[in-house]
This record gives C-alpha cells, structure tokens and sequence, in this order.
C-alpha cells in the first residue's frame, strides 16, 4: 500500500488540507461541552439569563463555522480520493500492458481486471474515508482527553486508561481481521475467473449440456467466498460491542470518582457534565472509527493487492537502442557481406516457456536475409509458433540469441522491434471501434491509400466494402466478424506497418486455398527488401519459400528450399503427400 | 427523455421489489435482526437516563450513585451483547442473500440466449457480476447495521426525552424535518451522478476487458500507448463524474450535522430554562442533551446509508437488468445434469413436452436432417441465410465450404439451437428441433470448434467434459484416438496437469487436440466439426480423421474446413456462398461440373 502513496503526491495539498480542515472541525466541536459546562455552573446556578443566550449564540456560531469548514474538508478529500484513483488506475493499466508475455501468462487475465476495477475502487473508497476520518477521530480522541486534563488531571487519567485499552482493542482486531479479508478477496479472484470462463466457453458449454455443472462448480466458489466474508465479519463485528462496554464502563468510572470529588468540593456537577460529555465524543468517534477501520482494511488488503501487481515487473529489459540510421557508406560496405544482408538470424536459441518442463525449441540456428521468405513448418506443438514470438521478442530465450538486422535483438528499443517486425497472431483479435481504427493500432500515419492497400494485399477489400467501408463498426473482439474475415483484418493491420520482417503465425488457417493463394501473390508485391515468415500447417502455403525450417519437437529437423526437403526430409514428405489428393 | 425518467422509476420500484425477494427467503433472520435493533437501541437509549440519575445523585448520597452506575453496567452489557448477535446476523444476511444473486446471476447466464451474450462485452458482464454485488453488499450491510438501529433510535429517543421534558422534545421534533429534507434533496441530485459513474465505470471494465485480455496483441502491436489513451480517456471522464458524485454525496454528511448542531444548541437553550424554571433537574438536562446528540446521529448515519443505498440500487438494478433479460426458450439446465432433484422443487421448470425427445437419445437418434426454407438474421434488417434447404440421410458426412462470412458458421448456431431460425425450421429423425429442450436436442451433437476453450481444471476434467462418468481409461482411449496422448504425456503432470484460463502454455493445435478428444470421447450421434482441425498438423489431422471415420460409422456429421483435403471423401460438399447454396454434390461430381468448388480446389495447387 506504502508504495502506492506515490500517487497521491500531486494531491498533497488537498491531502494536507482535507485532514486540517476536519481537525478544524473537531476543534470547534471539543469546545462545545466547555460551553455547556459554562452555561450550567454559571447560566443556571447563578440564574444568569444572558449568559445562557450568549452560550446558545455561542453553539450556533459554533454550527454554521463547522458546516463550512468540514463540506471544504469533504471537498478536498474527494477530489485527492478520485485523484488518486484515477491516477492509479491509469499508471496500473500502463503496467499491465508493459508486462512481458510470461508475466502475462502467470498473473492471469480475470486477476488483472479484479485489480484494475474493484481493487481500485476499495483503494480510492479507503483514501477518502481516510482523509476525512482517519485524523479526525483520534484527534477528537486525544482532545477530549487533552480537555479532560484542563478540568481534572485525577479524572483524566481514567481517560488515559481507557483509550489506551480501547486502541489496543481495535488493533487487535484489525490484525486479525486483515489477513481473514485477502482470504475472501483471493475466493472472489476465483468467482470472477469462473463467470469469465463460462461467458468465454459458452458455446462448449451448452454444446456439452455443463450448464448444470458449471452451475454447482460456480456455486461451491460462491459457498466458499460467502464463508470466508463471514469469518471476516465475525472477527469484525466484535468491535462495536467491545468499544461499547469500554467506553461506557469508563464513563460509570468517571461519575463515580467526579462524584467523590463534587462531595469534596474540587469539581462542578456542570464539569461532570462536561467530562461525561468529552467521554461519550470518544464513543461517537470510536464508532466511526471502527466502521472506518472496516473499510480501511478492506482498502489496504486491495491496496496490497495492486502493490503486487507493480512488484511484478517485466522479465524483459528493454534495450538501449540501436542507431539504425547507419552511415550510408558504411551501408554500402556492409551490403556486401553476409551481415549487411541478415535480416533474422536465429543462434543456438532454446526457449523453455515459465513453468513448463520441456523446452519448447532446442538449439535452433537459422539465417534469414532480406527479401527472402522463410516457410516453418511442422507439427502441433513442434515450437513454430515460439520461432515467430521470439522474433518479435515477445518473450527471451532461455538460450542463445536472436539477431535482427545484425544486432543482438536485446539491443533494441520496443519501438524499434515494433517498427521492425510485424506479426500476424495465430488468434486473430480485433478490437472494439471502426475497422479503420483497427488497421490504425500500429500504423497512425499511414494514410487512406495506404491502408486500402493493406486491405487489398490481404484480400480483405470485399469483406471492407461489404461491411459499408473502413469507418465500419466493430463490435468488441470482432464479433460481427467471422474467423476468415478477422483472420484477413488483423493481416491487413500487419501489412499496414510496413514493416521489413512480416510474420504470419498460421494466419491463413481460416481461410479458403483460393483466398490464401491470392495472398501469398500479394505478399510477393511487397517491398522487395521484406522477408516474409509464413508459418503454416500446410506444404502449399510454403513451397514456394526461399527457406523452409522443418520443426520436429522443438528440434530443427530439416532446412532447404520444397524440393531439396523432398529429398531429404522424410517428415516434410510425408506432411506433403498427407496433403496430396492421391 | 421523459420516458428514460420513467423507465428509471420503474427499474428502481423494480430493484427494491427484487431485493425483497431475496430477503423474503430469510425473513426469520431479518426478523431476528430488526427485533435485535429495536432492543438493543432502546437498552442503549436508557443508558443516559441513568447516567443522569446518577449525576443528581451526585449532589446526595453516594451510594445512590453506585446503585445507578450497577444498573448502567448491567445494561450496558445486555445492550453489547445483542449489537453483537446483531452484527452476526446483518453479516450472514447480507452475505448470503449476495451470494445468492451471484448464483442466480451466474444461472441466468447459462440460460441467456446467446445473442444476448454475443452482444453483450464479457467484462461488462463481470463487472455486474462481481463489482455491482459488491457494491451492493456494502449498501445492504449499512443498510442493515445503521438504517434499523439508526430508525428505533429515532423512534426510542422521542420517546424518553418526551418523558423528560414535553417542551424540549416538541422543539426537537420541530426541527427534524429539516434534517431529512436536506439529505433527501442531496439524495435525489446525486442520483445520476451515481447512475453516470457506474455507467462510466462499465465502459472503462468493458475496455480494460478487451485491452487486457488480449494484451499479447496489444503489445504485439506496439499499441500500449494508445491503449493507454483511450483508457485515460474514459478514466478522465470516471475522474469527473465520480468526483461530482462522490462531492455532493459527500455534504449530506456535514448538512445534517449542522441541522443536529442547531438542535443541540436550542435543547441547550430550551432546556436550561426548564432547568430554571424547576421543571427539570441539571441531570436530566445532560441526559436530554446527550439524547440531542445521539439522536442526530441516526440522521447523520441514515443520510450517509442513503448514499450508500443508492449507489447500492444502481449497481443492483445493472444486475436485475440482466436476471430479468428474456431467457432462451426451451432452455432447462437441470434436465440434464447431475442434480436434478436437488434443484427440482423450488424452480419454475420448463416443460416441454418432453415426450418428444426419448431419454435414452444416444441409442435412437439415426441423425436424418432436414433443414426447410429456414431464413435467419443477426441483425433484422440483414438477411444472412435465406431460403435455405438441405436434406441429410443418417450416416452422412456433409462438408461446407465456402468463402468466409458466406454463412457456415451461422449453420452450425442454427443447428445446435445457439440462435433459433427466423422462418422455416429444421427436423431431425422428422422432428422439429424446437420441440425438445434445448438440452435435449443438443445431447444430440458433438462439435468442435475452432476457437477452442479450455476451463480450469486439470486436462482430465477438461477432457471428461465431453462424458463426466468417463473413466481414466476411456479418457486415454479418446486421447489416443484423438492424438492427443502423446502430448498429454509429455505435459509435467501428464493427466492431471492444471491448465489455466486460456490453456495457458498449450499451442492452439494442442487445444483443439483436446477438443476433439472430449468429442471422441462423448461418441455423439451427430457430429460438427467446425474448422476443428485447422491449427492441426495435416499428418495428424489425416489420423484424427481415420479415427473420426471410424467412429462416425452410421452417424451424420457436419464438417466446416478450409483444407479441402480434409473434405473430399464427403458423402455430400455443400458450397455455400452469401448464405446461399451454390454447388452441392460430391467431390467428384462437382469438380466436373467446373464451377466455384474446382476454382476453390485448383487454388490450392496454384502457384
């Protein structure tokens, strides 16, 4: 929680004045039971009828400054609340999409989004009340003792010992009740993964009649998130009642010895009144204490919460740089030899995903030079789709290194990697807004032609026209659109990058062998210096390449153009004559 | 505009009455809670009275003051012990009645048509599930804790000050509307605001959903930046209208205390001439002054419940919204499963006429298929799929294929009763689909999508989900047959690996070998394959084909696939296109008749 203070730091004024005003507040209401302490021992004891005027002018002056002062209190403290939260949630989301792949893959979806809205909503929900209470409360709390000492030293310290047992109490409670809270936060993690999956498998589900057991499964998270709040509220429902005896055990103290000291002629019945009065402030300010001390803990327990999150950080170091604008001579000099040629060269790289037992790629070197186009292929699981990740860098190697134009790939700037290579997802995902506002995710400058361009390349222009042109809607994950008709948008968004290294990751799984002949025509059309990575199931979508990369479990097992493969690699041939019409 | 007022009323009537529902359920708890309430408010109310006695007996004997100081002791203890049955109480109301709208909710979901469910974004659905219950949990336990006790305090106050003092009591009550106008006309303006914010909110949840979600395209993309802009975006705009919301909201708070404050202050003035006048003693008059106070606090901690009630009442009636959506016809989610006694009495069941569907469905289905000039439209004013005809003979394979968007998908919603047909209908075996449940006509089918999905859990309960009585051998008998052992095995808990949301580590053709193998597993009278084996090694897909084969032996299937060699040997290619069908034959006949499938078919050799 400590560290998310830090965003409260453009609010530090609000933060200094909400808790002052409220002090403020409290100030003026400690000085009532001295009024009305005054208006017994002398307006009635004396029968002194102007003075029992003046000390009501007195409460009343007391009201209307109080009014004013605490809705400034409450002013600033929303605003420091909701600046805070805003702020939070803003920096947390960036954190989120910085996150590299295999931190994405161990926090998990469903955890991310319960710390982006209700963990944040608890956070923003504690700073306010804070703000408001947090100070006041115990001020009211030691002011009254503070006034209590100004009548009778003797009797000040029954409030001595009382609020010391009353504050041990409270902390007590609040210890216990802390962690019984992240228990029930981490069960409704749970509940919340469990509607996401139902919404997301929803076909699978009704198709395989679970309705009924997804049901009971959901419910026996619910009977387990509805325990645990429980045992969080039976620990917490003790301290009303607690408070209560304390305080009033203290109060019957009081009386008792402010009588003995009336009878002995050292204290007034008014200043009894009085310090009865300052005892039952204490209560009345326990009480909101106590509830604040609730949603504080549930404040800090979602606080921590988030803290996780950012302690999380990305496996990966960006790097510093490269300066690509190289010397133009240099260039030259370059170009003639086999480094000024590498696009992609791939050296020793295993990778084994985080968790996983078996690395997914073994030793893999390969070269890939500008304007070729590389074919990989092989089995499910054989590592094809960890080739096109890794040079995007979306994840490092466990080992060896990945080279792009020459250059460790560990060198380069996010942006340069993005501005390099890019990548058509196996799942195709388009986002919510126009198509327009899709192929524009990573190309903001390409213009009009450019992008009718792009959706030419990846034959996407008649499901554009169809769909009333690029300003059209797109509902969230593309779901007006089908597999083909995403698959083709997210190769049109590719080609729109403009990028030297395209990579389609099983891109034209979902479409029909006339579309995706089309495609791989218009792939040829691009830039001559591009090189192309098609990874696919099939030998046709490949034959064609410079290089085919056969991948057997992870391990290269053959390299070379269609037909010398056909010769040599006896599990590219029999992938080619599965594929054959005999 | 005004109708959107109206119609907020209604929800709103709407909201509390389902409220009232849920709590009906436990009305003995509730009972308990509010005669706790009313106890332990007036036990505590007579704590001053006594402490007044005791502060006039001061001035005699002090003996009389222990006496009173006993009795303050022995109720304040009794008045502790009931606040404290009563927090157990309110908190197990509270949370049970929660969770019961989560499972309801979560129920509901599984009964929702699915064009409710495609329309609506899944995060804006979490959101209500989760965010708006909370909310509403933290209303209901204020509510509960402070409303009742802060009302009887009211009631219990005006009783004992009437006993002290008639005048000092007829000022206060005088006063006190005053306190319930101000926070009523705060309440009533903040209103919208709290409707605007959690509106602003679901948005925000809805984008943060797509964003995060598929944070691995965003990243891919380099499209972090402008993520963050729209997400600020909307955040900026949640900025302003929480803080309006949460401001206004705020002074109720303050108002009511400066009501309480001028009450104080004319009980002071009134009292202390009752005082003088002889009417009333010194400590009478503390008492009353402390009834001033204590009863202002009720005001203060209602109005602040007020607050919190409404926003409560927004986020549940987002809520109620989707518990009262329309729900699939003929959808009975305890017809099938394991639990239908347990679920039975209490649950309106749909009936439909069930005779219709035999129960033993496996052994009787022969899987013959008409489908009828069936019309069908996503979106009323598009016609996807007209006038569509199709007959299928048991035993059939049939192939779709076509351009995408030309309506092979939809076919599948329609035959597995995801969307029901808009004109015209389908038969099986010569019965309308629509004349079983849901769960019935779809015990029918297996399918195997291309988005595959898999739930968290470990790859055995992922594959039983295809026959939840399977054992481990006939588990590992679908893997096999399925190819999916083999990576199964080399997992590292093999069977029992957990796999996480998503699938986690598994590549896209590894869940679709699971997929199938659930399918291999269910052994279902029809099948539907749809674009099942497109992540799939051709090499393996040719051998999850031979065990298909053998196991489809007799049985209808659909098959939706892009590679046509996986379609050739078809009984029937049906090649649509605009939701027509354009070509229809076997994959002989229609490469002779020269037409768009040998088009589709020379594609692939082209170069």
């Amino acid at each position: 929680m400590k560290k998310l203070l830090v965003y409260l730091k453009e609010y530090r004024l609000e933060c200094i004045l909400a808790p002052a005003f409220k002090m403020l507040e409290a100030c003026f209401e400690l000085i009532v039971p001295l009024v009305i302490a005054g208006l017994i021992d002398n307006g009635i004891a004396k029968g002194d009828k102007s003075l029992i005027y003046l000390s009501v002018v007195a409460l009343g002056v007391l009201a209307v400054v109080g009014l004013t002062v605490s809705i400034t209190a409450q002013f600033f403290a929303a605003k420091a609340a909701i600046g805070f939260a805003t702020k939070l949630r803003s920096e947390l989301f960036r954190h989120l999409l910085g996150l590299s792949f295999t931190e994405v893959d161990t926090i998990g979806t469903s955890t991310m989004i319960t710390r982006m809205t209700s963990d944040v909503n608890q956070a923003q929900n504690g700073v306010n009340m804070f703000l408001r209470l947090f100070l006041r409360s115990p001020f009211v709390v030691f002011g009254a003792m503070i006034m209590a000492f100004t009548i009778d030293a003797h009797i000040a310290l029954i409030f001595v010992v009382t609020i010391a047992i009353l504050f041990a109490v409270v902390g007590l409670i609040m210890s216990e009740n802390i962690p019984a809270l992240k228990r029930a936060q981490s069960s409704l993690d749970e509940v919340t993964a469990s509607t996401r999956e139902s919404l997301n498998g929803v076909r699978v589900l009704r198709a395989f009649r679970l309705e009924a057991d997804s049901v009971k499964s959901f419910n026996d998270k619910v009977g387990q998130l509805t325990g645990r709040l429980k045992s969080a509220g039976h620990i917490s429902s003790l301290m009303n009642p607690l408070t209560y005896i304390l305080i009033n055990l203290g109060i019957v103290t009081v009386i008792y010895a402010g009588g003995l000291r009336v009878t002995a002629g050292i204290l007034t019945t008014g200043q009894v009144v009085a310090l009865y009065n300052y005892m039952s402030q204490i209560l009345v300010e326990l009480v909101k204490l106590a509830n604040l001390v609730v949603t504080l803990n549930r404040a800090l327990a979602s606080g921590n919460r988030i803290s996780e999150v950012f302690d999380i950080s990305s496996s990966m170091r960006e790097g510093q740089g490269v300066d690509t604008d190289v010397d133009p001579d240099d260039d030259e000099l370059e170009n003639e030899s086999d480094t000024g040629r590498e696009a992609v060269s791939f050296r020793d790289v295993s990778f084994a995903y985080a968790g996983a037992s078996e690395e997914s790629i073994k030793d893999l070197s390969f070269t890939a030079y500008k304007g070729q186009t590389i074919g990989i292929i092989g089995g499910t699981g054989s590592g094809k789709s960890t080739v096109a990740s890794l040079i995007a860098r979306f994840y490092d190697t466990t080992g060896g290194d990945v080279y792009l134009f020459g250059h460790d790939i560990k060198d380069y700037t996010y942006d340069q990697i993005h501005s390099m290579v890019g990548t058509v997802m196996q799942k195709s995902v388009l986002f919510a807004g126009s198509i327009e506002d899709n192929l524009r995710m990573a190309a903001e400058d390409a213009t009009e032609a450019d992008l009718t361009d792009a959706v030419k390349k990846a034959q996407a222009t008649e499901i554009v026209s169809g769909k009333g042109g690029l300003s059209a809607r797109v509902e969230q994950g593309g779901r007006n659109f089908s597999g083909g008709q995403r698959q083709r948008l997210s190769i049109a968004r590719t080609l729109a990058m403009h990028t030297p290294i395209v990579i389609l990751d099983d891109s034209s799984s979902a479409l029909d062998y006339a579309t995706d002949l089309a495609l791989r025509r218009a792939l040829k059309e691009l830039p001559s210096d591009t090189t192309v990575f098609i990874i696919s199931q099939r030998t046709s979508s490949i034959q064609h390449a410079d290089m085919i990369l056969v991948l057997d479990d992870g391990q290269l097992i053959g390299k070379g153009t269609h037909e010398s493969l056909l010769g040599s690699c006896e599990l590219y041939r029999e992938i080619h004559d599965s594929q054959l019409h005999k | 505009m005004r109708s959107e007022t109206t119609k907020r009323k209604v929800n709103s009537d709407n909201t509390a009455k389902m409220l009232l529902h849920y709590l009906k359920k436990r009305s003995v708890l509730v009972a308990l809670s509010i005669i706790l309430a009313l106890a332990s408010s007036l036990t505590a109310l007579f704590v001053p009275v006594l402490f007044g006695e005791a502060i006039d007996a001061i001035a005699g004997d002090m003996s009389d003051v222990v006496k009173c100081l006993v009795r303050v002791g022995i109720v304040v203890a009794v008045t502790a012990f009931m606040q404290w049955i009563m927090a157990l109480v309110n908190n197990k109301i509270t949370y049970e009645v929660t969770a019961d709208i989560r499972k309801d909710a979560f129920e509901k979901i599984q009964k929702l048509p699915l064009s409710y469910l495609d329309s609506h974004p899944t995060g804006e659905i979490v959101s209500r599930m989760v965010a708006d219950v909370d909310t509403l949990a933290d209303g209901l336990l204020m509510g509960f804790t402070q409303a009742f006790t802060g009302i009887v305090t009211i009631i219990g106050t005006i009783y004992y000050m009437w006993t002290l003092s008639r005048m000092t009591t007829i000022v206060v009550v005088c006063v006190t509307p005053l306190s319930l106008f101000v926070a009523n006309f705060i309440a009533r303006h903040t209103h919208d605001m709290f409707v605007t914010q959690s509106v602003t909110r679901g948005e925000q949840t809805a984008l943060i959903d797509e964003m995060i979600g598929n944070a691995k395209v965003v990243r891919s993309f380099g499209y972090e930046d402008e993520a963050l802009e729209r997400f600020n975006e909307i955040n900026d705009r949640l900025a302003v209208c929480s803080l309006k919301a949460l401001f206004y909201s705020s002074t109720v708070n303050p108002s009511t205390r400066f009501v309480n404050s001028t009450v104080y202050a004319l009980v002071a003035l009134v009292g202390a001439f009752r005082v003088l006048g002889g009417h009333i003693s010194v400590g009478s008059l503390s008492a009353l002054l402390a009834y001033a106070t204590q009863y202002t606090k009720p005001f203060n901690e209602i109005s602040g419940v007020v607050t919190e009630l409404q926003n409560a009442f927004a986020c549940a009636s987002r809520v109620f919204a989707m518990l009262q959506e329309d729900e699939e016809s003929g959808s009975d989610i305890y017809m099938t499963g394991s639990d239908v006694k347990e679920a039975g009495a209490d649950r309106d069941l749909m009936e439909v006429s069930k005779d219709d569907c035999s129960a033993d469905i496996g052994d009787t289905v022969r899987g013959d298929t008409e489908i009828e000039a069936v019309d069908f439209a996503y979106i009323k004013d598009k016609p996807l799929i007209e006038n569509f005809n199709l007959s299928v003979r048991q035993g059939q394979t049939v192939a779709i294929v076509g351009p995408t968007g030309c309506g092979k998908t939809t076919l599948i919603n329609l035959l597995m009763r995801f969307y029901d047909t808009d004109a015209g209908r389908i038969m099986i075996d010569g019965k309308d689909i629509t004349s079983c449940t849901r769960q019935e006509h779809r015990k029918r089918f297996g399918m195997v999508l291309q988005d595959t999905w898999i739930k968290n859990g470990t790859v055995l309960e992922n594959i039983r989900i295809g026959r939840p009585d399977a054992t481990y051998e006939e588990c590992i008998e679908a893997a096999k047959a399925a190819h999916a052992h083999s990576f199964i095995r080399r997992l590292p808990e093999g069977y029992d690996t957990m796999l996480s949301e998503d699938g986690g580590d598994l590549s896209v053709g590894q869940k679709q070998l699971l997929c199938i193998t659930r399918v291999m597993l269910a052994l279902p009278p029809i099948l539907i394959l749809d674009e099942a084996t497109s992540s799939i090694d051709t090499r393996t897909e040719i051998r999850i084909q031979k065990a298909f084969h053998k196991m489809m032996e007799g049985r209808t299937s659909f098959i939706v696939a892009h590679r046509l060699s996986t379609i050739m040997d078809a009984d029937m290619i049906v090649v649509m296109r605009d939701g027509h069908i354009l070509e229809q034959g076997d994959h002989e006949s229609l490469l002779k008749k020269g037409g768009f499938y040998k088009e589709l078919f020379e594609a692939q050799f082209a170069r």
